[in-house]
């Protein structure tokens, strides 16, 4: 198990602004009537976009009103599942897979990386508070090793340069362009496909 | 090699668009009518002729999962859920299905749905796959625009509503009952079983959970017949399976191929060999972190199905292929992988959330050298006391790759840890529970 502890400053309320009530209001109905407490999910990432990133316990509770569900319901789903973020972690939230496919890879690297242009330690924030870096488990994208996500998007097949750019892009508060950077089509073999050509050549 | 026209995944590698037109092209959604006219039973024994096994890791047959569905529909609805958690380490084939082949996938619900007379489908797609995800719902509402999707779905006469569930960074949803859990908004812990989700599953209704590339495959089938699709591989390990080979290759990628394929093959050929070449291979993980790892020499001649993994203390697991070669410290890398574990335990079991994380503070020694010998068997006694002890089947899956180590390289953690046991054992009286107490005074 992972240990998750809410942050100590804590904002006084939450709400739900226009945008983001037309949105839950929608997904609540994506679940059979009576059902509503499975929204909570879709609820939480919702209040953590709207609140820069991470939920603080207020918007737990106004969630818990909303679906007329018990409190400690919502915040048991808000501490188990680990991209709920229960403490600021910045604009540019930075996640760096270290599981053994990107670890054998040189995963290390990008830590380094992040150690040297973010923080010294994880889940710390930046000089400026705009940006956090974290190791997390597995994202997915093995073959694509080693890769980081930054908020939604994935930047894949990375050495300790090219992540060093990407990181000095975010500082300066640009958006780097997602996907391989070794200019890789998805998840083909590189220089080396032998299947499907004729797709390929068409 | 297997012939591009038997490749159920023309798109893996986004060659042509991803729409419902280029998809179409390929084949999907023509005719999805004929397929439904045919009826439920035909369809469900097309599948269990085809002989598909679940692609999701347990290889669990598909026809007959969906026949563990209630012939009639009494007062509790019918669901399908579809599992996208895809969290395996060395697993990335669903996301391309998501992202690249999403009709497939949205076709093979309507048929599913129909199969086991569902109206809605779930489906749950891990939440670090947000963008993955958009794509597959741009596809969705494609699908509702052209009448794919929502009443009289494609001309079938059967209403379907397709809904994606986002996950949020737990591995444990991806077993099937804590994946309902999560959708019903708790924690994701998994039930026990019986009862199965078939009779008892999301909200307490009839549920049927398949894996992404499993319905996704379902369409071809169909239309091709469930002897083509038996045809390929060998008996009761039949058709294509996407593979990813990660790790230290030359050029990790995505592949589908036939099942039985030499994994030799799919190194060599498909992954552009071993850094370093075939001889400074070391171990490979066949299916997932999960799958016990398999030394050098029994990869020469490895075949790659669910069976003759069995057969070799592994499993085809979710089919991702992790390559680790002589440059990698084999004990590091496992206790990452055990690390993992500790990390993804749900808590629910003690054997599993205290065990987790014993084997990985072991490991972790062990790598450096700082463990006693005697550690070594008791970490084969620790994960004995995980696997088979606790609700779910990740109890095993994180005992498993501890117990390949044990089995395969026990000699290499040996000659790293040579410190003498901190107790030292003067007498063994057996059902003794206090030994160390005895030691002691011993002592």
């Amino acid at each position: 198990m992972s240990l998750r502890r809410p942050a100590k400053d804590q904002p006084e309320s939450f709400e739900f602004n226009a945008s983001s009530l037309e949105a839950a209001k929608v997904i609540v109905t994506k679940y059979p009537e009576g059902k509503q407490q499975s929204a909570v999910m879709a609820l939480l990432y919702i209040a953590q976009k709207q609140n820069n990133n991470w939920i603080p316990l207020a918007a737990m509770k106004y969630i818990a009103k909303f679906l007329d569900m018990p409190y400690i319901k919502v915040y048991e789903v808000a501490t188990f599942y680990t991209m709920y973020n229960l403490a600021p972690v910045g604009k540019y939230f930075v996640q760096v897979c270290t599981t053994t496919p990107c670890m054998i890879r040189g995963a290390n690297k990008l830590v380094e990386a992040c150690k040297e242009k973010i923080s010294e330690n994880e889940c710390e924030l930046s000089n400026d508070k705009s940006c956090s870096w974290m190791e997390v488990e597995c994202l997915g994208a093995c073959v694509n090793a080693p890769m980081m996500q930054i908020n939604d998007d994935y930047y894949e097949d990375l050495d300790k340069q090219k992540t060093l750019d990407i990181l000095d892009k975010i500082l300066n508060g640009e958006t780097p362009k997602p996907g391989s950077y070794r200019g890789r089509v998805n998840n083909e073999p590189e220089n080396n496909r032998k299947t499907l050509m004729d797709l390929k050549n068409a | 090699m297997l012939k591009d026209q038997d490749r159920i995944f023309q798109n893996l590698y986004n060659d042509k668009g991803s729409d419902v037109s280029s998809s179409q092209e390929r084949g999907d959604w023509v005719n999805t009518k004929e397929i439904t006219d045919k009826g439920r039973d035909w369809i469900i024994n097309e599948i269990k002729e085809s002989q598909l096994r679940g692609r999701g890791g347990a290889g669990f047959p598909t026809g007959l999962k969906w026949s563990f569905a209630p012939k009639e529909v009494g007062s509790r609805p019918h669901y399908l859920v579809i599992n996208g958690d895809e969290s395996e380490p060395g697993t990335c084939k669903d996301r391309d299905i998501l992202r690249f082949e999403p009709h497939k996938l949205i076709e093979g619900c309507l048929i599913a749905s129909y199969a086991v007379q569902a109206h809605v489908c779930y489906i749950y797609i891990r939440g670090e796959y947000f963008v993955d995800g958009q794509k597959l719902q741009a596809a969705i509402d494609e699908a509702y625009e052209k009448k794919l999707l929502g009443k009289n779905a494609a001309g079938t006469g059967w209403d379907l509503d397709i809904y994606i569930h986002y996950g949020a960074g737990a591995y444990i949803c991806g077993e099937e009952t804590a994946l309902l859990e999560s959708i019903e908004g708790k924690k994701g812990q998994p039930r026990l079983k019986p009862p199965f989700p078939a009779l008892i599953g999301l909200y307490g209704c009839p549920t049927i959970i398949n894996n992404v590339e499993t319905i996704a495959v379902v369409p071809t089938i169909l239309r091709r017949g469930g002897k083509w699709f038996a045809s390929l591989g060998r008996e009761k390990n039949t058709g294509t399976k996407i593979f990813c080979i990660s790790g230290n290759v030359n050029n990790p990628c995505n592949v589908e191929e036939e099942m039985n394929i030499p994994l030799k093959e799919l190194i060599e050929v498909h992954a552009g060999g071993v850094i370093g070449g075939w001889d400074n291979l070391q171990a490979v993980i066949p299916g997932g972190s999960s799958m016990p790892l398999i030394p050098k020499e029994k990869c020469e001649t490895l075949t790659m199905d669910f069976d003759s993994l069995m057969a070799e203390k592994s499993g085809l697991g979710t089919a991702g292929i992790v390559v680790i070669n002589k440059d990698q410290d084999i004990i590091k890398c496992m206790a990452r992988i055990a690390r993992f574990y500790k990390h993804e335990s749900c808590g629910q079991c003690t054997p599993c959330r205290e065990g987790s994380g014993w084997m990985w503070r072991m490991l972790e020694r062990m790598a450096k050298g700082d463990a006693t010998k005697d550690e070594v068997e008791m970490l084969g006694d620790v994960t004995n006391q995980i696997a088979g002890h606790t609700i779910c089947a990740f109890g095993e899956g994180s005992s498993w790759p501890v117990q390949g180590l044990l089995r395969h390289f026990k000699k290499e953690i040996e000659k790293r840890n040579n410190l003498d046991p901190i107790v030292q054992k003067k007498n063994n009286i057996p059902y003794l529970v206090d030994q160390h107490l005895l030691d002691k005074k011993n002592a």
